[in-house]
């Protein structure tokens, strides 16, 4: 029998593709399908998803919660649990249209919740860190159930399928958002899992991410540490709770958790005066364990904006432009100027080299 | 007095037709295995002196010399074998405990060699390290959980950190149970390599100071040759509560090996017996080592990192752990195939446990408790090559130590003899005639060799791992595959099996 993920590692390679507007200009999801559909052959149709940010103003205070249950147990389950914990604002489900080549469908929901003050008290826990603890519980403990997203304003579509039909699947072209991202999936072997397929999720946070990280082990041993569970055994997912530890729990600035993640190599350090050369080393001594090593290209988003990240010696290919407010980062430079032929700039960012999108008045990607 | 009953261990060959007489193997061995006949112009041998530790045979220019094993058979038996025999005659004969030298021989599982490492096919890249830059470089010393970084500027600076070229360092070996001149080669290939040796607990010869940058100075049970200046002369401090060779033992050197330098450098009266006690007096508990870490920061005034060393025991990782919230900034672990001068036959081969399950059994316990960021982890006794150094940090360690493989890369033959005071190579001696044979440089010429050359295969096995730094090895084990290991070593080692 093969096993699901979670229980076993499966390799991946992968296309990826994001699309914002540093105004917040909403825009609906016909140009991400697009940009991702023109890299089919980097998927294989064992996985397609996208995050988008800005789809739920009317509820932008509420955790929106995307879930996917595989029978009705798991939905009773759950929402007992969310019941307890949260105070379910709205709930139902996400609407989708009938797409031929997307096959067992899970029960999609989605609810709108904020945490319950007397739990908050009880746990003594920071809003997200209770939706956090909350999600990972859910995720854990609760046989078939799977929370896809919990951020605010934000919600990830995915599932098993080309992204196209994804995108097609949950009516993409009904959103509108002011940052898309999306992923295809070419993994090497997988019982198609709809809960596998990426984006990863964590509050705001989303990755996206096409490589296979060859320092999985050694992240996900450090960051256990910290009470985070890696319960997919994918890299998507301890890279997510990375950012997380690294950006939210321990408040560094982003440059700063690039040079852990992507840390420049010592013969460049060296080169370096001695202020800046006591900070990186610093930083390569304390996060060694959060050096993510071998290949990867990873978009993370969050509310305020979008990271893309090449690995230290850019061993996945990765593109960005620009064009007016909009900035584009995709797996393969067609997939941009299949949806903006003309882009002001265009260029391959070096290794380690991070292309950082913030909106118009915000200072870093948090809070 | 009675005839022995011990029959030679070795037998000395030597082909007649090819010897001339030089009688380079009668000066050479300080056995006296070898004796010239001037009256027969012959050079016969005394079999029963041989410790089989080739000197002769390396040194004869005719290669006129071979040593065997004595074939000498008794009669079949498998409960008592040739070695318990001889055991017994020899104890019978003495009444003595039996001792030996360098680390456990015995036949026990050898766990590195049954771990496989992984290498990158298709869904990832392997790296070609004479093309991509492949990092080496190791940090010991206790780290903050986190930065705190404000203006672009890092808040608080680090504790002090030593900064590694290659994650290997020579082990403590005692000026006493080693030459000066075996010193000095550890100390000058550690100052050329960027890594540390370590004195032991035989204090710092004052000629050896200048090398203090890669100097880890001991502190033992008999604080030998301890002061505020040794402790501040060297970048680091190591508490040694234990060695793998003999978990739970002190220490001897014996008077006649204390010569006026080692008299000096260990600051105790020429020809008097160094006696390190079983524990030291002042930590019977683990308040009392939490204690004697402080003092000794107080000492270099927190300038310098303090690593606690333990023999592997049974309940090594609740140990460890109690060590890590004690305030050690390295712990160090050495596994029971630890090489030792000299320790009880009994102690070395059946006191502690293998390394391999001691380091992953620490490993997972201080993850498991959150604190294995804070504090370094050091893995000795045993490491043979560059794979066991990969394996070990895909295990969990931060660095190795090796003493025996830096012995032998000086010349060291592992007869085992390193008590008797009479090492041909001029290693484990303080004859001078015979410490004159290590040539400092050479010795340290080969030592930079060796860790050179394990740098170059050890950055082979990374790239095909697709990894080009070593902290995303450390603890990786994924890198690692069990082979022919039952399902509860797989636990404890924290692995698959090859296949899975």
């Amino acid at each position: 029998m093969l096993l699901r993920e979670g229980n076993i590692r499966i390799p991946a390679g992968c296309a990826i593709s994001g699309i914002m507007n540093k105004k917040g200009l909403l825009f609906s999801g016909d140009d991400i399908v697009k940009s991702i559909a023109l890299m089919h052959e980097r998927s294989n149709g064992l996985g397609g998803g996208f995050a988008a940010y800005g789809i739920y103003p009317e509820y932008k205070d509420l955790y929106a919660f995307h879930v996917f249950y595989h029978h009705s147990g798991a939905k009773e389950d759950t929402e007992t649990f969310l019941k307890k914990h949260f105070d379910i604002k709205l709930s139902g489900e996400i609407p989708t249209r009938k797409v031929p080549s997307i096959k067992d469908v899970p029960i999609i929901w989605r609810y709108f919740v904020l945490p319950r003050e007397d739990k908050l008290m009880e746990w003594g826990l920071a809003e997200e860190e209770f939706v956090v603890r909350c999600v990972m519980r859910i995720n854990s403990n609760i046989d078939g159930a799977f929370v896809v997203s919990s951020g605010k304003n934000m919600g990830v579509f995915k599932g098993v399928g080309y992204p196209e039909d994804i995108g097609e699947f949950y009516m993409l072209d009904t959103y509108k958002a002011y940052i898309w991202t999306a992923h295809g999936r070419f993994p090497t072997n997988t019982p198609g899992w709809w809960g596998g397929a990426h984006p990863f999720t964590l509050l705001d946070w989303s990755v996206v991410h096409n490589g296979e990280i060859s320092s999985y082990d050694a992240n996900r041993r450090w960051i256990e540490m910290f009470g985070y569970k890696c319960t997919l055994q994918t890299d998507t997912e301890v890279i997510t709770y990375i950012f997380d530890l690294l950006i939210r729990r321990h408040g560094l600035p982003l440059d700063i958790v690039v040079t852990a993640l992507a840390a420049p190599l010592w013969d460049e350090i060296q080169r370096m005066d001695d202020e800046r050369q006591e900070l990186v080393k610093a930083i390569r001594a304390v996060y060694g364990s959060a050096l993510i090593n071998g290949p990867f290209s990873i978009i993370l988003a969050c509310k305020n904006g979008i990271l893309a990240l090449n690995d230290r010696i850019k061993l996945r290919p990765m593109v960005a432009a620009t064009k007016g407010d909009f900035v584009f980062v995709a797996s393969e430079e067609s997939a941009i100027r299949a949806v903006c032929p003309q882009p002001d700039r265009v260029w391959a960012p070096m290794g380690g080299e991070p292309v950082i999108a913030l909106l118009e008045g915000v200072e870093d990607i948090w809070p | 007095m009675a005839i022995s009953l011990l029959t030679p261990e070795f037998i000395i060959e030597r082909n007649d037709a090819r010897c001339i007489r030089c009688q380079v193997c009668v000066r050479q061995c300080a056995n006296l295995a070898h004796i010239y006949d001037q009256e027969e112009d012959r050079v016969l041998a005394d079999d029963s002196k041989c410790v089989n530790c080739h000197r002769c045979v390396t040194l004869c220019p005719t290669r006129a010399i071979t040593i065997r094993k004595n074939p000498l058979e008794f009669k079949e038996n498998a409960s008592w074998t040739a070695t318990a025999i001889r055991e017994i005659y020899k104890q019978a004969e003495t009444g003595g405990i039996l001792l030996t030298g360098m680390g456990n021989d015995k036949p026990y599982p050898i766990y590195w060699d049954r771990m496989l490492i992984n290498a990158s096919q298709v869904t990832n890249p392997s790296i070609d390290p004479l093309r991509e830059p492949m990092e080496l470089k190791t940090f010991l010393g206790r780290k903050p959980e986190m930065l705190k970084v404000e203006n672009g500027k890092l808040k608080e600076k680090l504790p002090p950190q030593l900064e590694l070229e290659v994650p290997i360092m020579f082990s403590a070996m005692s000026f006493g149970s080693i030459s000066f001149n075996a010193c000095q080669a550890l100390a000058m290939a550690a100052s050329e390599l960027g890594i540390m040796y370590n004195t032991g607990e035989g204090g710092l010869h004052k000629n050896l100071r200048k090398y203090g940058k890669n100097t880890i100075v001991q502190v033992a049970s008999g604080r030998f040759g301890v002061d505020p200046e040794y402790l501040n002369a060297g970048a680091a401090i190591e508490i040694k509560i234990g060695q793998g060779a003999k978990p739970g033992i002190g220490g001897h050197l014996p008077g006649e090996k204390v010569t006026a330098q080692i008299s000096q450098t260990r600051m105790i009266p020429l020809g008097s017996d160094a006696i390190s006690p079983a524990p030291h007096h002042d930590i019977y508990s683990i308040e009392d080592l939490r204690q004697l870490i402080f003092s000794l920061k107080e000492a270099t005034d927190y300038r310098k990192p303090v690593a606690v060393k333990i023999a592997a025991v049974h309940n090594v990782a609740a140990i460890c752990s109690g060590i890590a919230r004690a305030g050690a900034d390295i712990i160090v672990i050495d596994g029971f195939r630890g090489g030792t001068g000299a320790a009880p036959l009994r102690i070395r081969d059946n006191v502690g446990i293998p390394i391999e399950f001691a380091l992953a059994a620490v490993d997972t316990r201080l993850r498991q408790e959150g604190i294995r960021n804070q504090v370094s982890l050091v893995c000795a006794g045993g490491i043979r090559n560059s794979s066991d150094v990969i394996k070990a940090i895909a295990l969990g360690a931060d660095a190795v130590y090796i003493g025996q493989a830096a012995l032998i890369a000086m010349g060291c033959h592992m007869c085992q003899k390193c008590y008797t005071g009479k090492c041909n190579w001029g290693i484990a001696t303080q004859d001078p005639n015979l410490v004159k044979r290590l040539n400092p440089e050479i010795a340290a010429r080969r030592l930079v060799n060796l860790i050179k050359a394990w740098a170059h295969e050890m950055k082979e096995m990374l790239g095909g791992m697709g990894i080009n730094a070593i902290e995303s090895l450390r603890g990786n084990r994924f890198m690692l595959r069990g082979i022919g290991l039952t399902s509860r070593e797989l636990d404890i080692l924290g692995i698959k099996a090859a296949g899975e």
